[in-house]
């Protein structure tokens, strides 16, 4: 399966220069960039594991990419996501988010149900990546 | 007028009792009021505007000596300004402004029982819109507004960078809740963030209400393990009374949604109850504009949709339905865009292109995501963002569910269409002129946008809009 969770999982996977054309679209609008991993990819796991600092200094997009690389070489079989950050006021969330890098193999997920009274069924999602023995460290 | 004329038994005309008031400078407590009248012959402009001021406030058609226990030039609207339409003979905009004293605080019921409560029956004029209202802060502070607004529900669904998706079910009458509920799965697994229940559908004889709340939450949790994203159903909880409403919405939330709807139908308290449900209990809440053309479509009667707009975000939803401009439903793009503006933005500016007739300060109160619904297809994305933004859900449910390789295939168009052109519009690239372009490349690459295109590439709905700007043209086509 394909997770397809950010701004652009329905195309093919995006290429360094296209990375930098998008990083170079939010530092034009003044939107810091931030790089996160995890081998969570479940919906809900909103916390991804920070890969430095968000860069709020940064003007360049290839710093961006550069940082990428060194994220996937530590850590080749995550998922790793691009976000830039909007501070104005009114916004002051998250302005972009896409993910930039996947595990060779993504296993997805898996329903647990718990059936309730009244045909009711509690439904749990279960991310088959995380039956793995985790890395130590 | 003399102090001892204006309290002769009898009936003397509302712009001698105080109602025209030209000299009169609105407060910015003052609850601002544009009104398009249209006299009947032989009825002064101002005459006409100043009855409107006494009918919507504190006059009856006669002198009553009991105004004369009150400090009534206070509770007195008054008609300040009175400007003739260009080009719309017989036509003017009337400014009403009223005191903050004559409303109650937190309540759309209140605030429409008086401003459209009984004058727009009122013989003096044909006609008569309520075109735009200035709400002061002092105003909005008192009401909640949207449960969460778009950046919480962005931030909910984890969702940042280009519109939301989302299809009706169709047809919407008529299916089984089990075969309601595949379709759900088809379009939510293919690529879209959101399915709908229509309007009208509640709880009928081919489908109850309960049963195709279940059948639609497996579709929901399917789709989520299938493509590792959130993703919700309108569940439309619109019932006869609010304890069904109710009962409803709780059962929604305990099953897991994400989000439930009511339609406008149910009326200004009803949806006010809900949105203080929804944030209570942390469900997003979506308002379909059931009924809203009867009164909106027409230019010189009604009330205009940019005040439902105004009302419902105060009233506190998180989605409203406010157009498409190049979809099947009335709406032009100046108009449309007055719409957007005023559910979106914290600070809205006058503009007669938009239709917009006062400065609105919304003092932080969140913004409603403004939904787009009504034959849109894939083929018009560059035209859809161009128009509509990023901050919206463009819903296409013919052009989902319709596509020839079924409805996965539809939604995943859809999908790849979008991100196809967000990607090029963040590249630098004039998405409204090189549109066909990229949906083209896009589609090399995406057999089911390949198809969605020859289907539907060319189908557009160029009907000429009723509702729109004064100060502009309509156009014919886009």
């Amino acid at each position: 399966m394909r997770v397809t969770q950010g701004a652009f999982s329905y195309l093919p996977d995006l290429t360094d220069d296209e990375i930098a054309a998008q990083v170079a679209y939010a530092l034009d609008r003044g939107w810091p960039c931030s790089i996160e991993f995890t081998d969570d990819p479940h919906p809900r796991n909103t916390y991804w594991e920070m890969w430095g600092l968000p860069m709020f200094d940064l003007t360049d997009p290839a710093g961006v990419v550069d940082a990428v690389n060194e994220c996937r070489r530590a850590h080749p079989d995550s998922y790793i996501r691009v976000n830039a950050y909007d501070a104005s006021y009114g916004r002051q969330t998250t302005a972009l988010s896409f993910i930039v890098h996947r595990p060779a193999h993504e296993p997805g997920f898996r329903i647990d149900r718990e059936e309730l009274s009244g045909r009711r069924v509690r439904a749990r999602l279960h991310p088959y990546a995380l039956d793995r023995p985790r890395k130590a460290g | 007028m003399s102090s001892a004329s204006r309290w002769s038994a009898g009936v003397i005309p509302y712009a001698e009792m105080g109602y025209w008031r030209p000299d009169y400078e609105p407060k910015d407590t003052d609850v601002l009021a544009a009104f398009r009248i249209t006299p009947q012959p032989g009825v002064p402009p101002e005459e006409a505007g100043a009855a409107v001021a006494g009918e919507s406030s504190t006059a009856t058609w006669t002198v009553v000596w009991t105004d004369r226990l009150t400090s009534y030039d206070r509770y007195q609207g008054k008609c300040y300004r009175v400007d003739a339409v260009p080009g719309r003979e017989g036509e003017f905009i009337a400014r009403v402004a009223y005191d903050l004293d004559l409303f109650e605080e937190g309540s759309i019921a209140n605030l429409t029982s008086s401003i459209i409560g009984n004058v727009f029956g009122f013989k003096a004029l044909k006609a008569l819109r309520l075109e735009d209202m200035r709400l002061p802060t002092h105003y909005i502070k008192t009401f909640q507004g949207p449960p969460h607004g778009i950046v919480m529900e962005r931030e909910y669904l984890g969702k940042f960078g280009r519109p939301l998706l989302g299809a009706t079910v169709k047809p919407k009458l008529g299916l089984s809740a089990r075969n309601y509920g595949r379709v759900v799965y088809e379009a939510l697994r293919g690529g879209l963030d959101f399915t709908k229940d229509d309007e009208n559908i509640n709880s009928q004889p081919f489908m109850r209400w309960r049963d195709r709340f279940l059948f639609c939450m497996e579709a929901v949790d399917r789709a989520q393990a299938a493509t590792g994203e959130v993703k919700g159903h309108y569940m439309n909880v619109t019932a006869a009374t609010m304890e069904d409403m109710y009962e409803r919405a709780e059962f929604a939330r305990d099953i897991g949604s994400v989000i439930i709807m009511i339609d406008l139908t149910v009326g200004y308290t009803a949806i006010q109850s809900m949105a203080k449900w929804a944030r209570r209990n942390g469900v997003l809440l979506h308002l379909h504009r059931a009924g809203h053309s009867t009164y909106t479509r027409q230019k010189t009667h009604g009330v205009s949709f940019r005040v439902i707009a105004k009302w419902m975000r105060l009233a506190g939803v998180d989605h409203l339905h406010a157009g498409t401009v190049v979809g099947k439903l009335e709406g032009d793009p100046g108009s449309v865009a007055g719409f957007y503006d005023t559910l979106r933005l914290d600070r809205v500016a006058a503009d007669p292109r938009k239709g917009l007739y006062f400065d609105q300060d919304w003092a932080s109160l969140p913004g409603t995501m403004p939904v787009a619904s009504g034959g849109i297809h894939a083929g018009q994305m560059h035209q859809l963002l161009h128009h509509l933004g990023e901050d919206v859900v463009l819903q296409f449910g013919g052009g989902t569910i319709g596509h020839p390789m079924g409805i996965a295939a539809g939604a995943t168009a859809n999908r790849v269409a979008l991100e196809a052109m967000i990607k090029a519009r963040n590249e630098g690239r004039d998405v409204l002129a090189e549109g066909p372009d990229i949906l083209r490349a896009a589609a090399r690459h995406s057999r089911e946008l390949d198809v969605a295109l020859s289907t539907w590439g060319d189908v557009s709905f160029a009907f000429e809009s009723t509702d729109t700007p004064d100060v502009l043209e309509t156009p014919v086509s886009i």
